[in-house]
């Protein structure tokens, strides 16, 4: 039955509901795993999945699993949104104009390849050990990918809907609500998708180097007392609220966002 | 100048039109194309497949700027165009009603459409999206929106391409409710003689490539006297007048 349901994409909790199930499922498969490994290789290196459930609790009660959660959080929000705009802007235009395309092609492929480390490092040595440093630094480093992608949205454009919209006058605005960007959804979900996750990693490393709070500046502090539990703590803990974020922010929104899609029959 | 109001009639005057192609070659799409489409009158640009017929449509709709030549279009009302393309072109991500609303100008978005939904048999169809439609009714839908606005002006090009016959025959007649609830100096791009003969006041016959007028055909029956032994004659007498055309 349930499956029916899931098939024919009507039912509105059913689809949900199933893929967390088989998510559980195979989380606990890997704890259990997990386990074994740690009860045959004991060492100080390797703590067993209690341990760390030990720390989380301790550090849980303690408050300051959240509030380094929240820098953390916060950092990848301002990051994540900077990074959408900005990319998305400057992708849209490259790909609507040749000239520009062909112009700042070159600097893409140059920012494309610096690495994050050098972004970081020289954002600290120019604008100061700040959150406006740190912010932008990620950003820096997320743009070009959101450029890339945003530039194939914005060459897939259909000339169709455009030409509609010159016939019947829609103003500025409502073009770009109505016709440009229902056109780069798609896209933009994707960048979106390889985004947070590129970012939160460079969150860590941004806090690693220049920050006093968030995941990232509590990994290293552990990481000088060689404790492995709670860098695994850490991890976990922030791991767990992306994926809560997957589940209740993202795909909600993106199934509000294909709505109109033809559902698979 | 013409006063404020005062019926101006389509006036179109393309000296030439010539497309490149992107080995150099160069197409001379259009050339001396003139002729006028009287105020509130339907007419047909007929010729055969690809002789420059939607490329004039495109001129007139503004799509295309790089010609030489010049045309007015009627003025009134909104001062607005409103086409229905060869393909249904809805947004696919707004439902029948919004596709329809968001053509409309500032002052008319809030009119109601029940009469004009009820008429092309759309009512139960207004929070669809287009793809839950049969090109039918999309192609239904498409009318809505041209029609709702109010236009000072209607283009059609070819509205019932690859529809069943059946579809097709059933779309001309609500087309000519709708049109004749409001009559619209319109122009319809079409390469089916009989749809030329049913829909409109008069036909303007393009040559081959590069298309100019071969000659006017005035069909001055009203159209509820249209009947098919009149309509045979008609399309007799067209083929006297223009051999070969048809």
């Amino acid at each position: 039955m349930t499956a029916k349901e899931d098939k024919s994409g009507r039912s509105g909790f059913a689809t949900p509901l199933t893929p967390a199930l088989t998510v559980t499922v195979s989380l606990i498969g890997l704890c259990l795993l997990w386990g074994l490994a740690a009860h045959l290789w004991q060492s100080r290196a390797f703590p067993p999945p209690g341990q760390v459930w030990q720390v989380l609790l301790r550090e849980a009660a303690s408050g300051d699993l959240f509030y380094h959660l929240g820098a953390t959080l916060g950092r990848v929000a301002a990051a994540y949104v900077v990074a959408m705009i900005i990319g998305s802007v400057i992708g849209v235009i490259l790909g609507s104009y040749r000239g520009a395309d062909r112009f700042f092609s070159p600097w893409l492929v140059l920012f494309l390849n610096i690495p994050a480390l050098v972004v970081i490092v020289l954002a600290y040595i120019w604008f100061g050990l700040n959150e406006a440093a740190a912010i932008g630094a990620v950003a820096v480093n997320k743009i070009p990918n959101v450029v890339v992608t945003m530039r194939e949205g914005a060459r897939a454009f259909d000339p169709r809907y455009a030409e509609m919209a010159a016939v019947y006058r829609f103003a500025p605005l409502e073009r770009i609500r109505h016709v440009l960007l229902p056109q780069l959804q798609p896209y933009f979900a994707a960048a979106s998708r390889s985004g947070i996750a590129l970012i939160w990693k460079i969150v860590l490393v941004v806090e690693l180097l220049g920050r006093s709070n968030g995941v990232g500046f509590q990994i290293y502090l552990y990481f000088q007392l060689f404790d492995v539990a709670a860098i695994l703590a850490y991890t976990l803990a922030f791991v767990a609220v992306m994926l809560v974020i997957e589940l209740l922010l993202v795909q909600p929104i993106e199934r509000h966002a294909t709505r109109w899609r033809r559902r698979p029959a | 100048m013409q006063p404020v109001g005062a019926a101006v009639p389509l006036r179109v005057d393309i000296a030439e039109k010539t497309f490149r192609s992107a080995q150099g070659v160069s197409i001379t799409a259009l050339q001396g194309l003139s002729f006028e489409v009287r105020p509130g009158e339907f007419a047909c640009l007929f010729g055969p497949s690809g002789c420059g017929k939607t490329t004039t449509l495109r001129i007139l709709l503004g799509l295309d700027k790089d010609f030489s030549g010049s045309f007015q279009l009627p003025q009134g009302g909104s001062n607005r165009i409103a086409a229905v393309f060869q393909e249904p072109t809805l947004l696919p991500w707004r439902t029948v009603e919004q596709n329809v609303r968001l053509a409309l100008p500032k002052s008319l978005r809030a009119k109601s459409l029940d009469e004009l939904f009820d008429t092309l048999g759309l009512a139960g169809m207004r929070s669809l999206y287009p793809a839950e439609l049969s090109l039918g009714l999309a192609r239904r839908a498409a009318l809505a929106r041209a029609f709702a606005t109010e236009s000072a002006v209607l283009f059609l090009d070819e509205p019932f391409a690859s529809l069943d016959e059946q579809t097709a025959e059933r779309l001309r007649q609500l087309l000519l409710t709708v049109w004749s609830a409001r009559p619209t100096t319109a122009l319809m791009v079409t390469h089916n003689l009989r749809e030329a003969l049913m829909l409109s006041d008069r036909i303007i016959v393009l040559a081959q490539r590069p298309a100019h007028v071969l000659g006017m055909f005035d069909v001055r029956l009203p159209r509820q006297h249209r009947n098919p032994q009149v309509m045979s004659d008609l399309l007799r007498s067209f083929q006297q007048k223009f051999p070969g055309v048809a």
